[in-house]
């Protein structure tokens, strides 16, 4: 039996407007008209994730590129719940793959 | 039918009454006022049945814009349902401007805009400033250009509540006042006509340079509130952000990064009026 892996993947970066301000970020979704305000990690979560398609490994790997995230397994119970929350929103979709 | 209509800043109002009443005391207090030919909005004043035409008289509001289930207000609180039913159809039905429910007041070409919960003191402190040097600009919405961000007057009558009624009687022309209309939902409530430079340049906008959160009966204090707070008390405070969609966001986003914010704490007009100024001389 293949197990699945969940993958995310970021709407268009044109499909939303993203203003920071101070500690919030407002983040327009065109599709919804929901404007939606989130903290970080989550717009570095968006910026890291491009318009491609990937599992919460991947997102971790690229946002470790650019920032300390201190220990891995915390980190990627981090990235994780902050990715089913963006899912739950509908600012990412969730899909799956056979492995 | 009687019928009356009046132009404030960009809208056009046509009021419709059952009785001829409430028509005259909207043509005394909106004398000055422009009489405009193609209205934006109708409200209509009618009697919520027959029998409430004549005995124990009662006014229900209905008109382009509705909330369900409005109660029918007392006939001698005609003129506020009319003033009501003008609202409603501004909180509901406007689209051409962010409404932000404020006060607003003006000087040297720059706007102060305050907000706050009923009972900060806005409506008050807007009328007193109105009085003081500043051109009154509108105590209930201030309109927010969506292209150019600037601040559009909308100067209705300034509806003065309980205490703020016998602070301004003391010092406003008594022919400017409405009746006193006891017992209402909100307490007393007496109308009062914008200074007549109000009225002459509502057609003016201008840039919109500092935003206060007043709150009446604490100690005197200021505290800056930074934009992402700012963000969420302006679009709680805006009847119409999300039906304006990517205009309202960008629109609401501007002003909120531009113009500075703080939460002000007073506990008497004039208290008020000193920490305006301080403020205004700092920051605008």
């Amino acid at each position: 039996m293949p197990s699945q892996t969940i993958l995310y993947q970021a709407e268009p970066a044109d499909q939303r407007l993203i203003e920071p301000l101070d500690v919030i970020t407002l983040i327009y979704q065109r599709r919804s008209g929901i404007t939606h305000m989130v903290a970080e990690p989550v717009p570095e979560i968006l910026a890291a994730m491009g318009d491609a398609a990937m599992d919460a490994a991947n997102v971790l790997e690229r946002l470790s590129a650019q920032f300390d995230l201190g220990d891995a397994d915390d980190a990627i119970a981090v990235v994780s719940a902050r990715l089913e929350e963006l899912a739950d929103l509908g600012l990412i979709d969730r899909l799956t793959r056979d492995v | 039918m009687y019928e009356f209509r009046v132009q404030v800043g960009p809208a056009a109002f046509r009021i419709g009454s059952r009785w001829r009443q409430p028509v005259e005391q909207l043509r005394r207090l909106y004398a000055d006022y422009p009489t405009p030919n193609i209205p934006d909005f109708t409200v209509r004043l009618d009697a919520p049945s027959l029998l409430r035409r004549f005995v124990r008289r009662s006014v229900a509001i209905d008109g382009d814009y509705m909330l369900p289930d409005a109660v029918p207000l007392p006939f001698d609180q005609a003129l506020l349902a009319a003033e009501m039913g003008m609202n409603l159809q501004m909180a509901l039905g406007w689209r051409r401007h962010l409404i932000l429910h404020a006060s607003a007041v003006e000087r040297d070409g720059k706007t102060l805009i305050m907000t706050g919960l009923s009972g900060s003191g806005k409506s008050t402190l807007s009328a007193l400033l109105g009085q003081n040097g500043w051109r009154f600009m509108g105590d209930e919405f201030v309109l927010i250009d969506p292209d150019s961000g600037m601040a559009v007057p909308f100067p209705r009558m300034i509806s003065l509540k309980n205490s703020a009624i016998a602070a301004m009687e003391a010092t406003a022309d008594a022919a400017r006042f409405g009746p006193l209309m006891q017992g209402t939902p909100k307490g007393d409530i007496r109308h009062l006509v914008p200074p007549a430079d109000a009225i002459a340049r509502m057609g003016e906008a201008a840039k919109p340079a500092l935003l206060l959160f007043p709150r009446f009966g604490y100690d005197p204090a200021i505290r800056e509130v930074a934009p992402g707070e700012n963000f969420m008390r302006m679009t709680q405070a805006s009847t119409n952000y999300v039906a304006l969609g990517e205009s309202g966001f960008r629109a609401m986003t501007r002003f909120v990064k531009n113009i500075p914010a703080r939460a002000i704490d007073y506990q008497s007009g004039e208290e008020a009026m000193m920490l305006v100024e301080q403020l205004w001389a700092e920051l605008a």
